[in-house]
């Protein structure tokens, strides 16, 4: 499993990450951010592609 | 020399990303970084933000995570600039005179700020922002109350000027525009950027410039083109930049405007041929982008040093395989440029090149408060910028698609 963790005191609620991998990222009604805690190895290239985007480089990863 | 690494020149977030890039498409030999600084890849946008209001932020706060892909077979060869390219023996020479033979070499060199227009007569107190090393000079230099006189008024000054007043210093845009961003944004939403900052009690003098600087061993006063003198103890020159190409002069490869390349972000030289072991990326490299037209461009928004980058790493992967990288290069590459700046409470947030735009048309809310502005280029929508409301400025990331007849 891979694990995410937002720095929410950083994101901006840009949404970049939405795009990349929106399995795991989403804006709410309010445009604020809610996330996936976890997800499967198999989209770690969607969940570092989000990271990549994100301008506040928010996004943490780590594979456990 | 097929034990020579992947040579990547600039240690930037361009030549991070195009790195992993050529990792994920499976290149498992050397990589080497030949970085001017002397920090490993970070992200730039803090230092006009956070880290130039918060002491003690150095690059552990911006520094990019080294993904697992990068531990091994990669040499990082920092606080040395290429200083020559030799393409025809495959090597680039460093500032001390050493080789750094290469198997494919990516250019990620970036910008530099443009200096003092008039001459500086080695006067202190004078800024420009760049690197990090830049940021934390800066920063001990906007202590409350200094005068702080910017010259520039794109995204790079406005951010700095916002940071400054929320410091307490007191702060003067000069700029030769009418309206602050007023060739990113348009006049609407620059002036309402201009009435911003206004509140934050930042003073505007535009249509202006520097005339001549007054100070002992640093700049005290800088008198304007209009003649007004201001009292200034930190000058800010923030009126755009120039590629780093110098180290690539006489190197055959077309640098008259950055690095020309092609769709495969593979280096042009200056006899039009292309040079399948040469690449560029991020904000040195110039190419068209088929979503807007065929003009070559170099674009600064942060997101494209992420798109080249993984884009040139696919090519080199398969360059460096053997395989036939045309099919991969004609496949065609319209990356979507985005960008955003912070300033004061206001997030901007675009998408496309809104600089081409002939007409701009509000969508949704009020300048003064939140709103999305329409850009257009005759009929053709070419880009889109918010004060917040995203969800809605995000929505039209699929409105931007290549014309029927490309691709
Ligand atoms: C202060 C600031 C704020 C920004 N804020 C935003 C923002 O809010 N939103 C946004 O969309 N974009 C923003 N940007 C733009 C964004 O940061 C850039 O587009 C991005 O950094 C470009 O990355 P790059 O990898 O192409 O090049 P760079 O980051 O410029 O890196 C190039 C590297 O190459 C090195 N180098 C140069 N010459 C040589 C040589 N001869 N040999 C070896 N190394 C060399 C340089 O020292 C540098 O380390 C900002 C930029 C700055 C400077
Ligand atoms: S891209 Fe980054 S800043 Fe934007 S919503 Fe996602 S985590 Fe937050």
């Amino acid at each position: 499993m891979i694990k995410i963790d937002v720095d929410m005191n950083k994101c901006q609620h840009y949404g970049q990450c939405v795009f990349e991998a929106p399995e795991v990222f989403q804006l709410n009604a309010d445009d604020k951010l809610e996330y996936k805690a976890e997800a499967p190895d198999e989209m770690l290239a969607d969940l570092e592609a989000a990271a990549d985007v994100c301008p506040m480089q928010a996004i943490m990863l780590t594979r456990e | 020399m097929t034990d020579a690494p992947l040579l990547i020149v600039g240690a930037s977030m361009a030549g991070l990303r195009t790195a992993e890039g050529a990792r994920r498409a499976g290149y498992d030999g050397p990589i080497e970084f030949l970085g001017a600084e002397a920090h490993a890849p970070y992200n730039r946008p803090p230092l006009s933000k956070e880290l130039l209001q918060t002491e003690g932020h150095g690059h552990d706060e911006v520094a990019f995570p080294i993904r697992s892909a990068l531990e091994q077979g990669v040499t990082w060869t920092l606080g040395r600039a290429a200083a020559s390219l030799d393409a025809e023996r495959r090597v680039v020479v460093d500032e001390a005179g050493v080789e750094h033979p290469y198997s494919s070499l990516v250019i990620a060199t970036g910008l530099r700020p443009k200096p003092l227009p008039i001459p500086s007569h080695g006067l202190g107190g004078i800024h420009v922002l760049r690197t990090l090393d830049d940021a934390v000079g800066l920063r001990s230099a906007l202590r409350p109350g200094a005068n702080v006189v910017i010259l520039g008024s794109g995204f790079v000054g406005c951010e700095i000027a916002a940071t400054a007043a929320k410091n307490g210093c007191s702060v003067s845009i000069v700029t030769q525009s009418a309206v602050p961003l007023d060739r990113a944004l348009g006049p609407e939403l620059g002036g309402e950027v201009r009435r911003r900052h206004e509140a934050h009690g930042v003073r505007f003098f535009t249509r202006d410039g520097l005339f001549g600087l007054v100070g002992e061993t640093a700049v005290e006063r800088v008198i304007l083109t209009s003649g007004v003198m201001l009292e200034c103890d930190v000058l800010v020159v923030a009126i755009g930049s120039d590629p780093n190409t110098e180290w690539l002069q006489g190197s055959g490869l077309d640098v008259s405007d950055g690095v020309l390349v092609d769709a495969g972000l593979r280096a042009i030289g200056v006899d039009g041929v292309v040079r399948p072991d040469v690449f560029a990326v991020g904000d040195v490299a110039r190419y068209p982008n088929p979503l807007f037209d065929d003009v070559p461009r170099r674009v600064e928004h942060w997101n494209l040093p992420t798109e080249t980058g993984k884009r040139a790493g696919q090519l080199i992967a398969a360059h460096l395989r053997g395989d036939d990288c045309e099919p991969l290069a004609a496949a065609g590459f319209a990356p979507l440029p985005s960008f955003w700046s912070d300033q004061y409470d206001m997030h901007l947030l675009a998408f496309g090149m809104t600089y081409l735009a002939d007409r701009r048309e509000l969508v949704a809310g009020s300048l003064d408060d939140e709103c999305v502005v329409e850009y257009f280029r005759g009929e053709t929508l070419v880009g889109v910028c918010g004060i917040g409301m995203r969800s809605l400025v995000q929505s039209y990331r699929s409105r931007f698609s290549m014309p029927s007849a490309t691709v």
